[in-house]
């Protein structure tokens, strides 16, 4: 049972309880100064952001096919089965060719260290399969952000929106974007004005890879017939005239 | 007088970008990236990337294109430039690989794609690919070194491999070269539609090619006038010959993919992609059509002229994908810091130095010793470069 995480955003306050608590469990430093800024970095991996009367959150979308694990080429970020996208610093060349793919803008970079890493949300890896719930989660004070079976989260989602049409804006973000994601957000207004990318391809990303690279195999099989045979043709002659012993 | 000042005026500019270049070394690797780019999370790849590696590799294309034309094809006359366009390319692919090292984080760890899989991602296969490919690149070099050292046997057996690879190092190449393009196949709606484009390892490959066809003329050109040698200006003006057909046919692809991709209406929107996009697709188009008239095809300068044009053509296109492409949607504009540049410069200063070293000390533009002499003298004979620029005078 992947788990997930809802974030209903007409919840939230904005007290940045959750963004303390991710801090802390981290070991990442937190002050007021850091509470002001509203985005994402390596020392922030959750950001809570102010749309006027509003609040949203950023966080690592747990994509269920990820672009950012797709594109690495050691295979340094993972799709867990328990739901989370994991980071594995030890194989991290640093290419940031995650960062450039990631549809969220989602994984930082410690760009100030000798030997950088990336940072991003990993969904308390440590705890999601022990089914307890993020730190986050755990610390908001409202309900705001929730953690469970991904499954549940949606009909809980789908309830409260049919419970109160008038509250909510028609749409779960995270069910389709990118093709389906772990964090699922709610909100009272279309999602682009709380922060949230709106033109996110519905499909999984890696399929425009995957569409150019299926082709390597073939590739090099008929790459290999057509040029020797292309060689055969050209060099025909020679042959013909060496074996008739012409210069 | 003017040729001593002139000598002094390049050794001293060498000196001073390698000077520069050190310092910004040390910036890099003490302070880190953060201190030696102006990257950011926003941005995370910037010319190190854009320009030093897929420039860097697409320029160095000659080595696969000109061994496919002689040893494929068949076609001898161009003899005579494969072994430049395959020293060219070795140290391409090697300075492609210091430019990686500045641009990773962890740059000791290069070797993990080697024992780390994920054959899902274009850059682990682009790894492999350049990784077997630069092998490849040095055994297509070695017949030369061994020349020159005269060491007859291990030469013959170099001989009895050739074939495969060289049928090894196009297939590399021909992946690489492409899936380079495919690196950006992830990002349909962050990169612009003038850029985005299902067709992008295609196009990439293509483009690579020509590119393989212009920096031969660009070298033949350079170390003609360098190394006093006459190089057959009928073989110059053939290759720009295919060289403006392989650009009218990339072109082509270009113009009926945006126009079925509806993105040409994206001229409309004002900024600067428009502007960019149309140098690039200027700076290609006008030297195709310098090329296909019989009269510029005669001059030696104007080929020169519309060769360089057109690599600048190239290196607008990649940078296009790569930067211009990318700032709409990632909100910020990214401008390299001095010190990217500067180690940009100090290694394409390293790879001018390299080549003309190489070319000094090892046969390279020489013919294969044995087999068929140059083209026969005589009436039949082209014109070398040096005897048409003095008519063209
Ligand atoms: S949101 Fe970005 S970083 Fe998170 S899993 Fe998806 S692609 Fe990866
Ligand atoms: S920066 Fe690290 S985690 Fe990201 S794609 Fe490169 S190797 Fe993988």
């Amino acid at each position: 049972m992947a788990r997930a995480l809802l974030f209903d955003s007409t919840l939230c306050i904005g007290c940045r309880e959750c963004e303390r608590a991710c801090s802390e469990g981290k070991h990442l430093p937190y002050d007021e100064k850091i509470a002001q800024e509203e985005k994402t970095s390596a020392h922030k991996l959750t950001a809570v952001r102010t749309y006027g009367e509003r609040f949203s959150r950023k966080l690592c979308m747990h994509c269920l096919d990820p672009a950012c694990a797709s594109v690495c080429p050691v295979a340094a970020l993972q799709k867990t089965a328990a739901g989370p996208v994991v980071y594995l610093p030890e194989r991290c060349m640093g290419c940031r060719y995650c960062m450039v793919s990631c549809v969220f803008g989602v994984p930082t970079y410690e760009w100030h260290s000798r030997l950088p890493y990336v940072r991003k949300c990993d969904l308390c890896a440590d705890r999601a399969p022990k089914k307890e719930p993020t730190r986050c989660a755990e610390a908001c004070p409202t309900g705001a952000t929730t953690f469970g079976d991904r499954e549940e989260l949606i009909a809980e989602a789908k309830k409260r929106i049919a419970e109160k049409p008038d509250g909510y804006y028609p749409g779960i973000y995270g069910i389709e974007e990118a093709g389906g994601t772990s964090v699922l957000i709610l909100s009272a207004v279309p999602f682009d004005q709380i922060g949230y990318p709106v033109n996110v391809e519905k499909v999984a990303l890696p399929q425009y890879t995957w569409a150019a690279l299926k082709h390597v195999p073939d590739v090099v099989v008929m790459g290999t017939v057509l040029l020797g045979g292309i060689h055969w043709l050209t060099h025909r002659k020679e042959e013909v005239a060496r074996k008739e012993g012409r210069p | 007088m003017m040729e001593l000042a002139r000598k002094y005026f390049w050794r001293a500019l060498f000196v001073v970008i390698m000077a520069v270049g050190a310092y910004a070394t040390f910036l890099r690797f003490w302070g880190g990236l953060g201190a030696s780019t102006n990257l950011s999370d926003q941005f995370p790849w910037g010319i190190w990337i854009g320009f030093d590696v897929l420039c860097g590799v697409g320029l160095a294309a000659g080595g696969f294109t000109l061994a496919a034309t002689v040893h494929i094809f068949n076609i001898r006359s161009y003899r005579p430039v494969v072994r430049p366009a395959i020293l060219t390319a070795f140290l391409g692919y090697l300075l492609v690989v210091v430019a990686l090292m500045y641009d990773l984080g962890h740059p000791y760890r290069i070797w993990h794609p080697i024992i780390m899989w994920n054959p899902r991602s274009v850059m682990f296969e682009v790894g492999w690919c350049v990784t077997l490919y630069t092998t490849v690149l040095f055994l297509e070099f070695l017949p030369v070194v061994l020349e020159k050292l005269k060491w007859r046997t291990a030469l013959k057996v170099m001989k009895a491999v050739t074939l495969p690879i060289i049928i090894a190092g196009v297939i590399l190449s021909t992946l690489h070269q492409s899936s380079l393009g495919s690196l950006f196949l992830i990002m349909p709606n962050r990169l612009h539609p003038l850029w985005w484009t299902p067709l992008l390892p295609v196009l990439f490959f293509l483009s690579a090619v020509a590119t393989g066809l212009a920096m031969t003329i660009f070298e033949s050109w350079h170390s003609s006038k360098a190394f006093g040698r006459q190089l057959e200006y009928g073989l110059v003006c053939r290759m720009t010959r295919v060289l403006a057909v392989l650009t009218a046919v990339y072109l082509t692809m270009r113009f009926l993919d945006l126009s079925h991709r509806g993105a040409l209406a994206s001229l409309n929107q004002p900024g600067i992609e428009r502007w960019m996009f149309g140098l690039e697709i200027v700076l290609m188009a006008v030297p195709m059509l310098m090329f296909f008239r019989e009269k510029t095809r005669q001059h030696p300068l104007a080929v020169y002229l519309g060769v360089v044009m057109w690599l600048l053509g190239f290196v607008t296109n990649r940078m296009n994908v790569s930067v211009t492409g990318l700032e709409r949607s990632a909100g910020v504009h990214y401008f390299p810091k001095w010190s990217e540049i500067a180690v940009t410069l100090a290694i394409i200063a390293a790879g001018f130095a390299i080549f003309r070293l190489a070319a000094h000390y090892l046969p390279v533009f020489e013919e294969e010793h044995e087999e068929e002499k140059a083209l026969p003298a005589g009436p039949g004979r082209v014109p070398t470069l040096e005897e048409v620029r003095v008519q063209g005078d």
